[in-house]
């Protein structure tokens, strides 16, 4: 499929909540793009579901590792402070952020 | 019209490892905030977390203790949501292929033993804290990211609960054997051991479920019956005066004993798990499972059918003494030195549990210990003292941790049963209440009772009751 084919698998109100969940704000003229992209790569997607997948394990990882583990020792810690410093706003040793009332 | 409730409980226990899930952040409770974190658990840029062993042979023994089937391959996945207390931005957790699957809890609900299905037993990593101040003006919340990736293990029950009791009868349940195994500390109310129940209701013989709400913030184990007892009758209200119920969480409010709809604007979740990248399959073989298996304790129900047959128990007694592991050992440990078990028995439960309930005391910290007890209680035995001055001696020994050899010889408390001694008294008591003799004479024979009271007096309860029953009976009717 060319670049400039129209896929319309995804709509526009799905982007928006796409956005939503993910915490963007999008530009309304970024929109179509966004759901020409994805719309896109659920046409890739689709081509995948085409071959015959039967007698193969689905893939989690793509290393053929597993039990990779750590000894349960507590080691140190950064300190508050460095913890503390690339946050975008602190208050002591707490961050600080929008109040959220449940 | 008759409804049943169903419910299912979904349960989160924290683990007594040392370290945190992914990293090696300390897990100790209560440290100045914000000090317990680091580049992993806050989720900063380029970094890899690993998996705790023992958290994941923590999950392994609690899924064979509920007889879990073990999921050969199981693997991590994230849970994406924003919240301020999750610093990742996702939650690691088990999604599809779990840690552990399709096991049961075999409960005992009003004489009638019931099977509690268990749906899954997976792992996951906890969030942190926010603090709030409840002011209107205020605009801000604050973040304490030190339970941040403390490890979880998620307990899923079926909808196989049918009242509030069996609901707290299964929560007692699990508390129990986590607790045995050590793998958790089960304090609802300090937060170590979580408990949110889907509640729905329908009508009896129906096979349907009926819509659920999500009762959450029952943190102890009164309040999770009370809340469950609640929210059923709310439930059948709402029904009878010909409304619906509507799918939503709402949270139990303790001082109001009500449930109420947490009214969350918020649209439905919307997790999208996928597998977590970072984190290879925990692959579990044959041997692994059984090298754990065999490093399981015993758990309370197998020590309770023991205590019956190998101390010849009632069921009641076995019961309480099993309740927990260490008040168990304790039991035995006395046991080892005194073999009247009922006796024994009836020691711990009514003084000594007593006594420690009383004072907030932990069997741990127990302060008379199993050897000091025995020995009191082979004094009693040996009629050195009686029943009756063994509760004082035993007093004593718990506020002096003194044994009962020194308590009794320091404050003369051995019983008399010297004849001569005890019929001196008898004597003495005879010729104070002439009225009373009279009286038991002219066939009120009720009254021995004050006179054996009046020689028990006069002997600092110190006479043995055998003796004088039988030395007074004699003394009066020799009284002619
Ligand atoms: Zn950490």
């Amino acid at each position: 499929m060319s670049q400039e084919e129209k896929s319309n698998k995804i709509s526009i109100e799905e982007v928006d909540y796409i956005a939503r969940l993910s915490r963007l704000k999008m530009k309304p003229a970024d929109k179509p793009v966004m759901q020409q992209q994805l719309s896109r790569i659920l046409d890739y997607i689709e081509k995948l579901n085409k071959l015959d997948t039967e007698n193969v394990a689905p893939t989690t990882h793509i290393l053929p590792l597993g039990n990779v583990f750590r000894e349960d020792e507590a080691k140190a810690s950064l300190s508050p402070e460095a913890a503390l410093e690339n946050a975008p706003d602190k208050e002591g040793s707490f961050f600080r952020v929008p109040r959220v009332i449940e | 019209m008759t409804y049943e409730p169903v419910i299912g409980l979904e349960i989160h226990a924290q683990l007594t490892t040392q370290s945190k899930m992914f990293c090696g952040c300390s897990t100790k409770f209560e440290q100045a905030p914000n000090s317990s974190i680091c580049p992993v658990c806050l989720g900063l840029p380029g970094v890899l977390p690993v998996v705790n062993k023992k958290a994941v042979e923590y999950g392994m023994l609690t899924a064979l203790a509920l007889n879990c089937r073990i999921v050969p391959h199981n693997i991590f996945a994230r849970k994406n949501y924003f919240y301020p207390d999750l610093p990742k931005g996702y939650q690691v957790s088990q999604y599809e292929q779990p840690l552990a699957q399709k096991g049961f809890v075999q409960l005992e609900i009003n004489g009638r033993s019931q099977r509690i299905g268990i749906n899954r037993v997976h792992l996951e990593e906890d969030a942190g804290k926010l603090l709030h101040q409840n002011s209107k003006d205020n605009k801000v919340s604050w973040v304490d990211f030190n339970r941040t990736g403390i490890p979880l293990m998620e307990i899923v029950s079926e909808p196989d609960i049918f009242s509030a009791e069996a609901a707290k009868a299964f929560m007692v349940k699990l508390r129990d054997i986590m607790a045995y195994i050590g793998v958790c500390d089960c304090n609802m109310e300090e937060g170590s051991l979580r408990c949110d129940a889907n509640v729905s209701i329908r009508r009896v013989g129906e096979k349907e479920l009926g819509v659920k709400a999500e009762v959450k913030n029952m943190n102890s184990f009164r309040f999770l019956q009370r809340a469950l007892e609640y929210e059923i009758e709310r439930q059948v209200a709402e029904l009878e005066a010909g409304g619906r119920i509507i799918q939503e969480t709402r949270l139990w409010d303790e001082a109001k004993g009500i449930t109420v709809s947490m009214r969350s604007k918020e649209e439905a979740h919307d997790y999208r798990y996928f597998p977590e990248p970072d984190l290879v399959p925990v692959m579990v073989e044959e041997g692994w499972v059984e090298r754990l298996s065999k490093t399981l304790p015993e758990l309370p129900d197998e020590k309770r059918t023991r205590f019956i047959s190998q101390y010849q128990l009632p069921a009641y007694d076995a019961g309480v003494l099993t309740s927990s592991r260490e008040l168990a050992d304790y039991f035995e440990n006395c046991a080892k030195l005194f073999a009247e078990y009922k006796m024994l028995s009836n020691w711990i439960m009514g003084e000594l549990l007593r006594e420690l309930k009383q004072q907030g005391v932990d069997i741990k910290r127990c302060p008379v210990n199993p050897e000091n007890l025995a020995n009191m209680l082979k004094l009693i035995q040996q009629g050195v003292i009686s029943g009756k001055i063994a509760k004082q001696v035993f007093e004593e020994m718990y506020r002096t941790g003194a044994t009962a050899q020194d308590i009794v010889k320091a404050k003369g408390l051995e019983q008399i049963t010297d004849t001569q001694q005890i019929l001196s008294i008898i004597d003495q008591v005879i010729q104070q209440n002439p009225d009373s003799v009279a009286a038991y004479k002219a066939g009120k024979t009720r009254i021995i009772g004050f006179l054996i009271g009046q020689v028990m007096q006069l002997s600092r309860g110190k006479a043995n009751p055998q003796v004088l029953n039988k030395l007074l009976a004699d003394r009066l009717k020799d009284q002619k």
